[in-house]
């Protein structure tokens, strides 16, 4: 019982340290932030990295999951006689849900591990030490732009993911299994509200962004600099990241449209 | 050894420092002087690295003072540690080049961080470093192009970028062919003699070190085993560093980990 009781204070407190060093290190990027303004490049930079190499992954699977939906939701709408409602349950699952948690996902599937792999390598090859030694703060210089762009790639992700599922969702629907495309883009535009649906998504997709973010920078900032802790810090970035969005969307989803 | 301790750049008094319950420093006095080459010498993992990252202030001693030109170092706030550390370069061992920035790029970095010079002048200083280091030539090859030694000489040429006080060097010969090696010991006293930069070197590397130390500590158990000159330490009696200088197998320094008698533990028949 004792050493029951010893491991759960154990577990907890280095819970709460490592929220503590998490925070600490948020509140530094954070402050770090107007440098990264005052130089575009390192944001630029990121922003290639971290979201135009994941266009295409968020692309294609955006394009697939519409098509999937649409075929799956034809299926039950058209035996209620229903299936002129298959734009707007498309859109609406699309926007409310699918777009912010599975942008949100392949993000971090795509670069959130990639990000925490590099800052761990980095790490490990003790660049962060030699900038430290000329003078260069890494958490203003490496750690802030990387989290900027994480942040702001994730929401745009996240609409493109939505806009090309609704292209998806018309070609099966529209295209190949005839659904009227009047009913179809009319439904859509009726039953989507700004915002319930819109901005209700888009406050989602920020939400994991700053998680998705916030926890690749710090795993790759915090982990053992060696090639088994890099391994387990890149790990730990996606399974944390994906228990968070998914507990999140939870949340936010109980909050938003329990009316 | 009084004029040494006044003449000082960097002072270390009772350091003491532990990682866990590992003492890694168990009250340590130094002083490095100005102008010379001090090597720091000993068994790996007696914390020599650490020496230097507590004299940088990346890391913190549990008690004892640091001052490096007069400065306290725990004392001093974040943006005048910064100031002080741009007057301080440092050669890691693995070099710890930006990996997505070219040897030019590289070496340029502190001074497009630190200073408002403009492209033109920045061109020029980079290729004279690079030419210090004689690695003019090598300027657009990437970091993952270049073999350890070349690594570690444009790290160099990074680390006096902005002309620094003093130096301080990681295990600048650990893994290096004798031709690299020998370019590495020429550079390092170059730099001190021509340049005047004060210079820290921490090595096991016994013969390079000799040759270019003006003044050698030797630790070992987080303790100053013995200080000197190179031709006076290598004319000690003291068991341990006569060991440690000639390189021999046993000695103070025990060749068999602490274990019960080989016997005892051949006839128990438990693992």
């Amino acid at each position: 019982m004792i050493r029951f009781i010893t491991a759960v204070g154990h577990s907890t407190l280095q819970l709460l340290t490592s929220l503590g060093r998490a925070s600490l290190l948020l509140l530094a990027m954070l402050r770090g932030l107007p440098s990264v303004l005052k130089r575009p490049r390192l944001l630029i930079d990121q922003m290639h990295s971290v979201g135009v190499l994941t266009i295409s992954i968020v692309s294609i699977s955006g394009l697939f999951v519409g098509m999937v939906l649409a075929l799956q939701s034809h299926h039950i709408l058209s035996r209620f006689g229903a299936d002129s409602a298959l734009g707007l349950m498309v859109a609406a699952a699309l926007i409310r849900e699918l777009g912010p948690v599975l942008s949100a996902l392949l993000f971090t599937g795509r670069a959130g591990s990639a990000l925490t792999a590099e800052i761990g390598l980095m790490k490990a090859t003790e660049q962060l030490s030699s900038l430290e030694m000329m003078a260069v703060n890494p958490k203003y210089h490496i750690l802030a732009p990387r989290f900027l762009a994480s942040f702001l790639s994730v929401p745009l992700l996240a609409a493109l993911f939505s806009s090309l599922g609704v292209l998806g969702g018309w070609l099966v629907g529209g295209v190949i299994l005839g659904v009227d495309e009047a009913a179809f883009w009319g439904g859509m535009q009726g039953g989507i509200d700004l915002r319930n649906d819109l901005i209700n998504g888009v406050i989602k997709s920020i939400t994991f962004g700053f998680v998705c973010a916030w926890i690749a920078i710090y795993q790759g900032y915090d982990c053992v600099p060696t090639s088994e802790g890099v391994s387990r810090a890149t790990t730990r970035t996606v399974v944390q990241t994906s228990m968070a969005v998914l507990g999140l969307d939870f949340i936010l989803t109980a909050l938003m449209f329990n009316h | 050894m009084d004029q040494l301790r006044q003449n000082s750049l960097v002072r270390i008094r009772n350091l003491h420092f532990s990682h866990g319950d590992r003492v890694i420093f168990d009250g340590i006095d130094m002083d490095i002087p100005h102008g010379q080459i001090t090597a720091i010498m000993g068994p790996s993992g007696t914390g020599k690295t650490t020496l230097l990252k507590l004299i940088a202030g990346q890391l913190v001693p549990d008690i004892g003072t640091i001052e490096v030109d007069g400065h306290d170092i725990q004392r001093l706030p974040t943006s005048q540690l910064y100031k002080l550390r741009m007057r301080m370069g440092m050669l890691f061992q693995s070099g710890a080049l930006l990996t997505d920035l070219d040897v030019f790029d590289n070496v340029a970095f502190p001074l497009r961080e630190h200073t408002r010079l403009n492209n033109a002048m920045i061109r020029k200083l980079v290729l004279l470093k690079l030419e210090a280091v004689g690695l003019r030539g090598a300027r657009h090859l990437m970091p993952a192009e270049l073999s350890g030694g070349m690594a570690r000489r444009v790290a160099l040429a990074r680390a006096i970028a902005l002309d620094p006080m003093m130096m301080m060097y990681d295990e600048p010969f650990s893994g290096q062919d004798p031709i690299s090696m020998g370019v590495l010991v020429q550079l390092i006293r170059q730099l001190n003699r021509a340049a005047h930069i004060s210079s820290i070197l921490v090595s096991h590397d016994i013969h390079e070190t000799l040759q270019i130390a003006d003044y050698i500590y030797m630790i070992d158990g987080g303790k100053i085993i013995s200080q000197g000159a190179p031709q006076s330490l290598q004319t000690q009696q003291d068991a341990w560093t006569d060991q440690f200088i000639q390189g021999r197998p046993d000695g103070p320094v025990a060749f068999h980990y602490a274990a019960p008698p080989l016997a005892d533990d051949l006839l128990e028949s438990a693992p």
